[in-house]
């Protein structure tokens, strides 16, 4: 029984006391949790961009914070089609199960996917690489910049929380870009009650974050609620690995053991799934949602701390990074 | 699915608060502090904070640098924005507005205030009440904030002392008093040491209320949000253009206050026209009833043209007003101050609408909230004025209604959201 259900029965089961019904009132609402809290503010802050930004498009990369948004999208515009393409910026680096999954998951839900990749970027000489097998996260933020100028994009919808990173905790939910896509974080529009400032002029746009004030922990109850199916990734998996500064590194096409490497066959799972060159996944023998929740609820290290290399390299990484055009 | 239920804090509360006071009354080692011992700090975080503590010379672990963020603040040792800080306890999922208490104090104070349910206000016990606690409790009233905690902080620096704590409690509640400031808790406190943060220590025995965390988990907030009055500005109208719902007009938006059921009377506004609830759509199947803060599809019994910026409200009820004009109190927030002779635009719900500054009242001094003559508004200003809109809006008093009793002022030139704005009530 979905939790709408569950809410609508427990209201139907309720005496509706005339005498009370105030009272009443409080009890029915007092049924609504956190998530629904947080589900009914993504779904208006969804509406708000439908309604007012000229020509939107929502970030889907297949990991779990954008397959939240697909289904919080389903909430704010079904029976209606999304409003929206979903835009894909493939850094050519990704796991190759959450490539399938992405597709399959657009063609069930019959939405546009655009997808443009760094590949053509690298081609076109607009990306330079030092090496073929370096992370390319931070790079991602030119193609992205060419693909919101190829579309006019006025708005990019992404799945960020500001409990991932000290950057994100200081970005509004409506975060404005200049013409060159540029954060600056000392320059924000103050952004009070849920009022949101959606204007911008020509060749600017709004990078939108609908689920902001949603935790990891967030996120993995609500797809446990919804019933989401995400890349099997996630769930523990044996994989071989390589112990490498304080993460483990999937061995891939891009990663190989150096000398006095080796090697391991490790139960793991993936807490984010990113560039496959710098995404560690952690020790893990979760096998279902459940478990997965459970962990999450007592893990003792960040989602960025344990799985992402290229936020090591300096405390401002992301920070550097947003300033040039990230997401 | 029986390991997700019994984990799980699906219906756990959302309490979001906001931290008032400045570095120097211990501000970020109580939130520090709180994050540490409710065991939210990752261990990852401890350590970078405990390796920074080290570089810069000082031992053990400075709880106050968890809450340093940008590059730019670090190099300059200060704190330049709202930041938005997650934890969670068994009972209660928290937001933290966390904002600095020296530059721009008003704008950033109004600005994590405006979505807060709870306000903790600082207080030095060394120093007592000062300018700048009547500040915050002036801007907490200002805002609407329903529930404030007055924690008076280094109570290790005056010896713990029942008698100074009383003293600050009683200049407090006389100045909250003109206020009409209510539901005040006073704790004493230590952030350094953690008495009565999270844990009541063992200094503080003459003190008989509840932890800080105690409070925040249990302070009741369902009685913050208005259930009364049916408040439903439309975001979007939904007309899919599929062949089996070629007849279906939905309207789309997030019930901002009150209850609504199929079959209830609605008025749409500012039209006046009337019909029925039809149906309660949701991705979920469609339900008898809703409640604010649902967002929701609402189909009605007539064909009737609605569009966005519209609102359904009961016909039974109190009416919200319909009007062109109305006085509110304006908080500038922008480098360039008001200039009378401009038309900015207001955006009030979901209806952006052309607006000029009629006429400023005064202006508030907040550190003696005394009312001063004043031909414009600087930044950080707070003042009464007179708007005039070139087309009407739907609303209420602000003190009723948060929801439809806000706005946001924005410059057309330059789009910056240059002021925020409280709806006063109707004159006469």
């Amino acid at each position: 029984m979905s939790d709408v259900q569950e809410f609508v029965s427990s209201v139907e089961s309720l005496e509706m006391a005339a005498s009370e019904p105030v009272a009443t009132k409080r009890y029915v609402a007092r049924q609504l949790g956190h998530l629904d809290a947080l589900e009914s503010e993504a779904i208006h802050i969804l509406r708000e961009v439908a309604a007012e930004c000229t020509n939107p498009a929502l970030l889907f990369s297949g990991g779990k914070d954008s397959i939240v948004l697909l289904r919080l999208a389903e909430k704010a515009f079904r029976p209606g089609r999304f409003p929206f393409p979903l835009l894909h910026i493939d850094t050519g680096h990704n796991f190759p199960e959450v490539i399938e999954f992405r597709d399959l998951r657009a063609r069930e839900l019959g939405e546009r996917l655009i997808v443009r990749s760094m590949e053509d970027s690298i081609r076109q000489g607009r990306v330079v690489l030092r090496s073929e097998n370096q992370s390319r996260n931070a790079f991602q933020s030119v193609t992205l910049l060419d693909a919101i100028a190829e579309f006019h994009f006025d708005a990019c919808i992404g799945g960020a929380r500001r409990d991932e990173e000290k950057a994100r905790a200081k970005e509004r939910i409506f975060s404005f870009r200049d013409e060159f896509g540029q954060w600056d974080p000392k320059n924000q529009r103050p952004e009070l009650w849920d009022i949101y400032n959606t204007r911008v002029h020509p060749g600017e746009n709004i990078r939108v974050f609908p689920i902001s004030n949603w935790t990891e922990l967030d996120v993995w109850e609500y797809i446990a609620r919804e019933e989401l199916e995400v890349p099997r990734i996630y769930f523990a998996h044996t994989r071989d690995v390589i112990r490498r500064g304080n993460g483990l590194l999937p061995v891939s096409r891009l990663v190989q053991p150096k000398d006095g490497e080796k090697a391991e066959n490790l139960m793991v799972r993936f807490r984010t799934v990113g560039d496959m060159s710098c995404t560690c996944p952690v020790e893990s023998t979760a096998l279902g949602i459940g478990e997965i929740i459970a962990e999450t609820a007592i893990t003792r290290i960040t989602e960025r701390g344990a799985t992402r290399m290229d936020d090591q390299t300096s405390e401002a990484s992301m920070e550097l990074r947003k300033k040039e055009g990230y997401f | 699915m029986s390991a997700v239920e019994s984990i799980s804090f699906d219906h756990a509360e959302l309490l979001r608060f906001i931290t008032a006071g400045s570095v120097d009354d211990g501000k970020s080692t109580l939130i520090g502090r709180l994050l540490h011992d409710s065991k939210s700090i990752f261990e990852d975080q401890l350590s970078a904070i405990t390796h920074t503590t080290r570089r810069r010379g000082m031992e053990g672990v400075d709880l106050s640098l968890l809450t340093d963020g940008l590059q730019a603040e670090r190099e300059q040792g200060i704190t330049i924005d709202v930041a938005y800080r997650y934890f969670a306890t068994p009972k209660r999922k928290f937001i933290i507005a966390d904002t600095p208490g020296h530059e721009q104090y008003t704008r950033n104070m109004v600005t994590g205030a405006s979505t807060a349910n709870l306000a903790i206000i600082l207080i030095d016990a060394r120093k007592g009440m000062l300018t700048q606690s009547r500040r915050h409790a002036y801007l907490a009233s200002l805002v609407g904030i329903p529930h404030l905690v007055v924690a008076v902080n280094k109570m290790d620096l005056v010896g713990y002392s029942r008698e100074v704590f009383e003293q600050i409690c009683k200049d407090f509640a006389a100045f909250a008093e003109g206020l009409k400031l209510s539901n005040i808790v006073y704790i004493p406190m230590s952030a350094l040491n953690g008495d009565m943060v999270v844990e009541r220590g063992t200094k503080l025995g003459w003190y008989e209320g509840t932890t800080l965390m105690d409070f925040l988990e249990s302070v009741p907030i369902d009685h913050d949000i208005n259930l009364e009055d049916f408040r439903f500005p439309v975001q979007l109208v939904c007309r899919p253009q599929i062949e089996e719902l070629h007849d279906f007009r939905g309207y789309m938006g997030r019930i901002e206050s009150g209850f609504i059921s199929v079959g209830d009377p609605v008025k749409i506004l500012p039209s006046g026209l009337t019909s029925r609830i039809k149906e309660i759509v949701t991705y979920d199947g469609s339900v008898e009833r809703a409640v604010a803060p649902q967002s929701v599809t609402l189909t009605i019994e007539d064909h009737l043209d609605i569009s966005r910026g519209d609102m359904l409200v009961k016909t039974d009820g109190e009416a919200p007003r319909v009007t062109k004009e109305f006085e509110a109190m304006l908080c500038w927030l922008s480098e360039q101050s008001l200039d009378p002779r401009r038309k900015y635009l207001v955006k009030h719900t979901t209806r952006v609408v052309k607006a000029l500054v009629s006429r400023i009242d005064c202006r508030v001094d907040i550190n003696t909230l005394n009312h001063e003559a004043a031909d414009t508004l600087k930044m950080n200003d707070i003042g009464l004025v007179a708007l005039k809109m070139q087309q009407p809006l739907v609303c209420d008093q602000y003190q009723h209604n948060h929801a439809t009793g806000s706005f946001i002022v924005i410059d057309e030139v330059n789009n910056n959201t240059i002021a925020a704005g409280m709806i006063c009530p109707a004159l006469g």
